[in-house]
């Protein structure tokens, strides 16, 4: 136990020394936090619309300015060529074409259904999927609307109407920024914890130092939890920090219990740190772990379900997901802070990470060689 | 000339082996507990994986080898804690100061603290530093740094402390600093191993082995290896062992 002291005594010392150290610690959380949650939002917003309106009637055009009054449309331009239009949803100057008929309002008066053409750039099939789901929800806005009336004008009956009432639970607001932050914090604790630790490690060979400490009588243990410890320390430091930005600057919901978020990323650290330390136990060169690292990581966060529902992936890839620990924090993260789910609802996710943190670290102790 | 008696290194038919290479070639030889034993040869003729395997760093391919009385296969631990090392790579931290390096390594030999602080407190008196206590090692100069890196090496008091050409890249008035203190460790009853390709400092040593592409031919004290070969100092010793190559 005094030999870990000694280490993390050390480990301290040359951290603080470290000139670049502080500002990664609280400059980088700062700008992941005030730049990331604004960036990875999936919500769209000026999408650029072309608007074909062969009827230029009355109909037409509130249904045009309808568009043109939303935050999420832009009208770039109307014409009467669908060939002009189509050019510029070709050349990307509009991801959306309104193609409005030209008996568009008799025909909704008289029969009380009409149909409005809707073309859209699909490249990016999400955008794609949201682009047309804006368009739609507006267009059946606005078509609802001339229904009622015009029922009042022709015979006053009122006809039955189905209200749908959609309330969203846990996010009321739908608030894209709420959502992000839990995962934008597992994006910092990460790379602070996982790539700092392996670094670390993989510095000392470079160095030289360790063939210095290979020749004490120093125990395996003690040396990796002396590696280990510190950055544990500053990645749970990260959290707090991380969640005090989205408290003060986003105003995040605390729903759960904190000392459980905090015990899960406890854990969660340990696993990660173990595969950062594992990894550095093989590489030889700092440029190997980065990249080896890097690896890991990139993985991990695309399958997470970070940007993407994890619910949308195929099967296999939701089966991997099992031992992607970045997945299960995000979960825990999102669950704890937005809908104030405890331990007893994290029991297997605290049982799954267990397994992977002694997993790695035993293989992190295994895999460190003092004698070649 | 002292006399030794006692054996505190065996090596016989140590061999190493990387691949089809063969950098310790049946290695035998004995170090007598107390003396000075110099460790010659030309770059790559094999020292520095000799002197890894007695310390427990690299495992030998065959042989048997005992160093302070434990075997380098099974009780490599034990060797550790009673052998200093230091190694021909500058090894000290350089974003630690004097007294930090000083602390770490007492503290990994699981020194007391009291005892830390008075060897740090001898060791940099002994060396002149005392102003330099709290300087990082980045900023002090290479020999210092040298002297520094022995007296850790030997500050928990090791039965031998393992020297990996120590004076590599050193001007010779630290050298001749350098073996004053080899001197006086080994007046304190630590063996001193110690390797080199300067062949003026084999004349320091009480006895001498000389390795040659894996091989040692020729090993004695330096007085008896002049006699043998006629000749009037070590370095000629050397070439003409070389030559018959």
């Amino acid at each position: 136990m005094r030999t870990i002291l000694f280490i993390l005594q050390k480990e301290f010392i040359q951290i603080f020394r470290n000139k670049t150290m502080l500002p990664i610690i609280f400059i980088m959380p700062l700008v992941q936090m005030l730049v990331l949650v604004y960036t990875a939002t999936l919500e769209m917003k000026n999408i650029e619309v072309v608007v074909v309106d062969r009827d230029l009637s009355q109909t037409s055009r509130e249904l045009t300015a309808k568009f043109d009054g939303s935050e999420f449309f832009i009208i770039r331009g109307s014409t009467f060529d669908l060939k002009e239009a189509e050019d510029m949803l070709r050349e990307n100057k509009a991801d959306l074409i309104i193609n409005i008929p030209d008996d568009f309002e008799r025909q909704l008066f008289r029969e009380g259904n009409v149909k409005v053409q809707l073309q859209i750039n699909a490249i990016n099939a999400t955008a794609a999927g949201l682009t047309n789901a804006y368009a739609t929800s507006i267009i059946a806005d606005f078509n609802r609307h001339i229904i009622t009336e015009s029922i009042n004008m022709v015979k006053p009956v009122q006809m039955k109407k189905i209200n749908v009432a959609s309330s969203f639970w846990y996010n009321p607001e739908l608030n894209y920024k709420i959502y992000m932050l839990p995962g934008i914090l597992v994006i910092l604790v990460t790379i602070i914890g996982m790539f700092l630790t392996a670094l670390n490690l993989v510095r000392e060979k470079e160095m030289g130092t360790i063939e210095q400490i290979n020749v004490t009588p120093i125990k395996k243990y003690q040396f990796i939890a002396g590696k280990l410890i510190p950055f544990w320390i500053i990645a749970l430091f990260e959290l707090a920090f991380g969640l005090t930005i989205g408290k003060v600057i986003f105003d995040i919901p605390m729903e759960g219990n904190l000392l459980v978020l905090f015990a899960f990323a406890a854990i969660y650290l340990l696993a990660m740190l173990g595969l950062g330390l594992f990894i550095s136990t093989f590489s030889s060169t700092q440029q190997q772990v980065m990249f080896i690292a890097f690896f890991f990581f990139l993985t991990f966060v695309m399958m997470s379900g970070i940007f993407t529902p994890v619910e949308s992936m195929p099967e296999w890839a939701q089966k991997v997901n099992v031992v992607n620990p970045f997945a299960y924090f995000i979960k825990v993260n999102r669950m704890n802070l937005l809908k104030g789910s405890g331990f007893w609802d994290f029991r297997q996710e605290f049982l799954a990470l267990g397994i992977y943190a002694i997993a790695a670290l035993s293989l992190a102790v295994w895999k460190y060689r003092k004698v070649v | 000339m002292r006399n030794y008696t006692e054996n505190i290194i065996e090596a016989e038919n140590l061999v190493k082996k990387f691949g089809d290479f063969t950098a310790n070639d049946r290695l035998n030889f004995q170090v007598k507990k107390g003396e000075i034993f110099g460790f010659l040869g030309a770059n790559g003729a094999g020292k520095t994986t000799a002197i890894k395997i007695l310390c427990g760093l690299w495992l030998p391919t065959s042989g048997n080898i005992k160093v302070a009385g434990f075997d380098v296969y099974k009780q490599r631990e034990k060797i550790k804690r009673n052998i200093g090392y230091m190694s021909q790579k500058f090894s000290l931290y350089e974003d630690l100061t004097v007294k930090e390096n000083f602390r770490f390594y007492g503290g990994i030999y699981r020194m007391r603290s009291g005892d830390i602080r008075e060897k740090t407190g001898f060791f940099l008196k002994k060396l002149d530093l005392e102003k330099s206590g709290d300087t990082v090692l980045s900023s002090i100069p290479l020999g210092w740094k040298q002297k520094l890196a022995f007296s850790i090496a030997i500050m928990h008091d090791p039965k031998i402390v393992f020297l990996d050409e120590p004076t590599g890249g050193v001007d010779p008035v630290t050298r001749r600093q350098f073996w004053d203190m080899i001197y006086e460790t080994a007046h304190n009853g630590i063996t001193v191993f110690v390797t080199t390709h300067y062949m003026d400092e084999a004349e320091y040593c009480d006895r001498v082995s000389i390795m040659v592409d894996g091989k040692i031919e020729a090993l004695d004290t330096p007085g008896n290896l002049k006699e043998k070969f006629r000749v009037e100092s070590m370095n000629e010793v050397f070439i003409k062992l070389a030559r018959k190559k």
